[in-house]
């Protein structure tokens, strides 16, 4: 048991440095929810014209209000970047110091990923949800509110796909990372990835509301577990054994992303060169 | 040297040091590219499901959307200097050195970068305008492109104006606000379909605070022939892109405020 303590307690160290060293930027994250709260907002807006335009929806309009703000909330949780410190450390050529530790290389930078992935996205996501949640009530906008998760199970599968959230989102960031030494640069991996991202995760338009004919196709995908797998179970869209298989699927994409990230990393350090001097 | 002449000389010298790197310039536009379009393809998706946004067609909202986009990223690219100017200048103090010089200070801060990767952005929004014209039924005469062209140049001057006004509060807080963002982004992002789908306090704050409805929806409405669905006088509607000169001009002259009550960091 203590042999496992010990093994663990380098990753829980950078975890926890981490951790605190994100939650400084308090200032950087006000801005960051006023602007969350306005682009809500106007795409609720627009959402809700399209609502009106027509009759049968794939989704109820709630629904979508709730997906929207789950989504503002949870923003900076999604694989939006290389991490800038790593990105650093493959100019400098101080990446090359990772293989002197005796540490499990992926296994360090996913304890990175993870943590970059709590303390900043819980900064945001508390005021997100309290003000969605309650304000708009006391403000009389009811109906532009978050409601609460459709049930006790909803809320419970809810939250163990946000779990599920974080480590799918930072298998994808640790493989970006590791692409980042492959490429010697971040800018295009972040070119490549954000768009997608920000198209196949929900966070652009709700998953459902895409076109019928790409509903399969967009089920299965790796990046549908970032956000639209637990925002449709809390609005009862996904629901029992249609939840139970969807959490399969995210777990299975964090598996299966993993491996192929501890694969990457074992192939780039083997033939790392270290730029800089 | 005049003023425009030296604009141009800026222009040009900027222009040649980023095509030092051409390989990082075109990765950079392709990706400026591909972050943007996604704004049109949630565009396209949501009219693949709904069909119409209260009446109004895919084409004329991808139409609305190139118009804007294509004033923002001119915009964008042009005033790379005042949307870094509080880092840049009022923070380092290298401002100083900018107001001994025989030159006004908005000239030089407009010739600091010109930003050549903005192309990405103002090709997906000729990418969206080309697709809107193409499925319009509208009669494509040189008003109907003299007005369009008349609206980006409003555009451009609306968006230049806000950054200037972001830049001026740099003299008070040193750092950049982004809070500038929500009405250059969020306004393409508002902008980008019809006003008259929105709630009346925010069309007005649209129209009389950040007139953004001058720029794009009053001039397209008037091309597209949905002069009924805006509420203002049809021969009006042509000719609004002029307040986005009239804001610019406003910017400008609480830019001027701002410089006279400019005390440096020092060094």
């Amino acid at each position: 048991m203590s042999a496992i303590v010990a093994t663990l307690r380098p990753y829980q160290a950078v975890f926890k440095a981490r951790f605190t060293l994100l939650l400084q930027y308090r200032a950087a994250a006000f801005a960051g929810f006023v602007t969350q709260c306005w682009w809500g907002g106007i795409k609720l807006m627009v959402l809700a014209a399209f609502f009106r335009s027509v009759r049968t929806t794939p989704m109820t309009f709630q629904q979508a209000v709730d997906y929207v703000w789950l989504g503002q909330a949870f923003l900076t949780l999604l694989p939006w970047s290389v991490d800038p410190e790593i990105a650093r450390m493959v100019r400098s050529g101080d990446v090359a110091y990772e293989r002197l530790r005796p540490l499990d290389a992926h296994a360090f930078w996913y304890a990175r990923a993870i943590a970059r992935r709590t303390a900043t996205p819980l900064l945001r996501a508390i005021p997100m949800v309290l003000t969605a949640g309650l304000l708009f009530h006391v403000f009389g906008m009811s109906e532009w509110a978050l409601s609460p998760p459709a049930g006790v199970q909803a809320a419970a599968l809810f939250f163990l796909s946000m779990v599920l959230v974080i480590l799918l989102s930072s298998a994808i960031a640790t493989l970006m990372d590791i692409a980042t030494v492959a490429a010697l640069s971040e800018r295009g991996v972040n070119a490549l990835v954000g768009p997608l991202v920000i198209v196949f995760s929900g966070s652009l338009v709700p998953l459902p509301l895409f076109p019928d004919w790409l509903q399969p196709a967009l089920r299965l995908q790796p990046l549908a577990g970032l956000l639209d797998t637990p925002f449709r179970i809390y609005g009862g869209h996904f629901a029992g054994l249609d939840a139970l298989a969807a959490l399969g699927r995210q777990a299975m994409w964090t598996i299966v992303l993993v491996l192929l990230g501890r694969l990457f990393m074992r192939r780039v350090m083997a033939r790392l060169q270290a730029q800089g001097g | 040297m005049n003023g425009l002449r030296l604009y141009g000389r800026y222009v040009s010298v900027s222009w040649r040091s980023q095509m030092q790197y051409p390989a990082s310039f075109i990765a950079t536009s392709i990706g400026a590219f591909a972050t943007t379009i996604t704004d049109f393809i949630a565009i396209w998706a949501l009219f693949a499901r709904f069909r119409q946004i209260e009446g109004w067609r895919f084409d004329e909202v991808a139409l609305l959307y190139g118009v804007i986009s294509v004033s923002f990223a001119l915009a964008d690219g042009l005033t790379r200097g005042f949307d870094v100017f509080g880092e840049r200048f009022v923070k380092t103090g290298d401002f100083d050195r900018l107001l001994v010089r025989p030159r006004s200070t908005a000239l030089q801060l407009l010739g600091y970068e010109f930003r050549a990767t903005r192309i990405g952005r103002l090709a997906q929004g000729m990418l969206a305008w080309g697709v809107g014209v193409h499925l319009s039924s509208v009669d494509w005469t040189w008003t109907a492109w003299g007005t369009l062209l008349f609206a980006v140049l409003g555009g451009v001057a609306l968006f230049s104006g806000i950054l200037v006004l972001q830049a001026t509060l740099a003299f008070w807080t040193v750092e950049s606000l982004e809070i500038a963002n929500t009405l250059t982004y969020g306004g393409v992002e508002a902008g980008q379909y019809p006003l008259d789908i929105y709630a009346r306090w925010f069309r007005n704050f649209l129209t009389f605070v950040v007139p953004l409805a001058c720029i794009s929806y009053f001039p397209a409405a008037s091309v597209l022939g949905r002069v009924e669905r805006t509420g203002v006088t049809g021969w009006l509607l042509p000719i609004t892109p002029a307040f986005g000169f009239v804001f610019l001009g406003v910017a400008l002259w609480v830019w001027g405020f701002g410089v006279r009550r400019y005390t440096s960091t020092g060094s």
